[in-house]
């Protein structure tokens, strides 16, 4: 038997031994089937794109994003808006800013606010949801109503309301209330998970054997209701993304013009459509892939950890 | 003195305007030090919820628990929270149902066996983990070391009914509760966890009460044996006088519905005629009577007593004739 024949076997056997081996986690387990499926690869590689793009944005912009300049700025007139030219690879704005570094950096203004918001939404709306689902009761019944109310609004009609309420916006109002929304989804999905894994059997037998309630809870019961927080925190990073477009969209972001913001150009792009139809074109753009490849990740997701799909 | 004495034990399930549901209706039994008792009967007749009230792990609301059971002295109904929780692992354990779903799922098994070591023994992790280890090793799971650091769907079905019992004995309980424990097994793996059981509770000051539906459990493990009907005790009898002279005609009907070994190929089952829902509610007479062969007209005007006849408690009217009698006659 040649060395490399010998060599191969081995390998087989091996692989066979860990297949044998049932000894994955549900983290790996689940990951082993996200890698084998299509959709969940797409959504990452979007994501992962967007992630880089977004941190490393100041440095890949090739020009200064909040500077008007001059050689751009001459060559507007209504009628016409400069198209790619050397050194701005995708020409001007309407303002005679780069409108290729500005669509760069506001990957990183989006990756920002949607992150924070959805963070902002997970942290409150489990404690709440928790405090929900471990005392029961009326404080159950109490924050439920609570939520109830935050989700009786549309959830836009909801963060319209509450950037509203401030009397100035900046970036931080856009974020509270894009988190406004996510947070009744949280609170209600994490208590629903508890409640379920308060009748299992596990949590039975543990109260059985005298286990602290404490324990109980962060223990037995927690860990196992998150699996469904973890999937709709991807989600959320779509939608979230979406609403605070959306909010700029409609004048209640920041009103900074020399920040560079998907939605804000997106909407101050709207009456040179048919002067450059790439200014809102690319602002849009932009916002659905990224909000797509969240989906993608987070729909794969739900599927990868669903234990009824486990073999 | 008995160790558990459970005195004209009630649960009764029902909410706000709803029908209210006799669950367990007057069930008096006691287990001693050392003795294996086994509640038997079909679904529904009161069997696990006996064992829940025991525990004190039926909810709250919705619940009413009425009687009493004491353990070593002490009313258990009565007990706080709190108090429970001190002796639930320690004093008192359970052998559930399902291994399957009764492990849980995201953290390792040893830390499920030390979890219990340490809350009610006091354990440092390294004490516990060596206990855990050896624990194992009891309850006959090859390379215990290794087990320890796995998630419960690594382990298969026999495997994780083991831990449980691993885990239920880790403070050497003085009752330990098996409800069903090999019900969710395969037969060669019923009979492997029915020994062990035996083993690790013979010879031991550990009472069992062994709850099943599996005549076949019972013939293998208990002293004693009730047999429920419907949330009351129709009849109580030393294992073997039960299996050899069966005389309430529910517990005849049981037997005779097993198919055995030594009976002529031709000959058909015995099943017990109707189901459950024919039952008559236990204030009109006795609940199996539309069900019964052995049925009179007294059976549904006046509810039979649970009383002693020779040296077994029996609540019938017109039980089946002493299997030697029957024999003359037959």
């Amino acid at each position: 038997m040649t060395p490399k024949l010998l060599q191969r076997r081995r390998e087989r056997i091996d692989e066979l031994a860990d297949a044998g081996d049932a000894g994955v986690s549900l983290a790996k387990d689940a990951l082993r089937r996200m890698r084998a499926n299509p959709v969940a690869i797409t959504g990452a590689i979007i994501v992962a794109l967007f992630v880089v793009l977004a941190i490393l944005a100041p440095f890949l912009a090739p020009k200064d994003p909040r500077t008007q300049y001059a050689e751009l700025k001459n060559q507007l007139t209504p009628e016409s808006i400069p198209g790619p030219m050397p050194g701005f690879l995708l020409g001007s704005d309407q303002y005679g800013y780069d409108l290729f570094s500005r669509l760069l950096v506001g990957a990183q203004q989006t990756l920002i606010v949607g992150v924070l918001a959805t963070l902002i939404g997970v942290a409150v709306g489990c404690t709440l949801g928790g405090l929900a689902g471990a005392f029961g009761g009326w404080v159950d019944t109490a924050l439920m109503r609570f939520t109830d109310i935050l989700l009786s609004f549309p959830s836009i009609l909801l963060a319209i309301s509450v950037a509203a309420l401030f009397a100035e916006t900046n970036q931080w109002t856009v974020i509270i209330a894009v988190s406004m929304v996510a947070i009744p989804v949280f609170a209600r999905l994490l208590r629903g998970a508890m409640l379920a894994q308060r009748h299992s059997d596990h949590v039975l037998a543990a109260t059985a054997l005298g286990v602290r309630r404490r324990t109980v809870v962060f223990r037995h019961i927690l860990p196992n209701a998150l699996t469904p927080v973890i999937v709709q925190a991807t989600l959320t990073l779509a939608t979230s993304i979406i609403d605070a477009a959306a909010l700029s969209f409609l004048g209640l972001g920041d009103p900074d013009p020399s920040r560079a913001e998907w939605g804000l150009m997106l909407a101050e792009s709207q009456q040179f459509i048919e002067v450059k139809p790439e200014l809102a074109f690319l602002p849009a753009a932009a916002i659905i892939i990224v909000a797509l490849g969240f989906t993608l990740l987070g729909e794969s997701l739900r599927e990868a950890l669903d234990p009824k799909k486990r073999r | 003195m008995a160790l558990l004495e459970v005195r004209d034990l009630s649960v009764v399930f029902g909410r706000k305007r709803q029908k209210p549901f006799t669950a367990v209706d007057g069930v008096s039994f006691s287990v001693a030090a050392g003795q294996t008792v086994g509640l038997v009967g079909e679904s529904g007749c009161g069997k696990s919820v006996t064992s829940l009230a025991i525990m004190g792990l039926l909810p709250k609301r919705g619940v009413r628990v009425s009687g009493s059971v004491t353990f070593d002295g002490t009313e258990l109904l009565t007990l706080s929270d709190k108090q429970l929780r001190d002796r639930r692992g320690r004093d008192l354990g359970m052998v559930f149902q399902d291994p399957l779903t009764s492990l849980n799922p995201v953290i390792p098994i040893g830390l499920q066996v030390t979890e219990v070591l340490r809350r009610h023994r006091g354990l440092d992790h390294k004490k516990a983990q060596a206990e855990a280890t050896e624990l194992l090793n009891k309850v006959g799971i090859p390379d215990p070391n290794r087990r320890l650091s796995e998630y419960p769907h690594q382990l298969s079905g026999g495997m994780r009914q083991r831990a449980l019992i691993a885990i239920a004995l880790a403070c050497q309980p003085r009752l330990l509760i098996a409800d069903e424990p090999t019900t969710a097994l395969d037969v060669t793996i019923q009979a492997q966890i029915l020994n062990l059981l035996k083993e690790l509770v013979a010879g031991t000051d550990t009472a069992l009460i062994m709850i099943t539906h599996d005549l076949g459990v019972v013939a293998g493990l208990c002293d004693e044996v009730n047999v429920l009907y419907a949330g009351r005790v129709v009849e109580r009898a030393a294992r073997h006088e039960l299996f050899a002279d069966p005389r309430h005609p529910y517990t005849h009907g049981l037997l005779g519905s097993i198919p055995r070994l030594d009976s002529a190929r031709s000959a058909k089952l015995a099943p017990i005629t109707g189901s459950v829902a024919d039952n008559i509610p236990w204030a009109d007479g006795c609940a199996f009577a539309p069900r019964c062969p052995n049925a009179l007209q007294g059976c549904v005007e006046q509810p039979p007593e649970l009383e002693t006849q020779d040296t077994r408690l029996l609540r019938c009217y017109n039980p089946v004739l002493p299997a030697t009698t029957a024999a003359k006659e037959g």
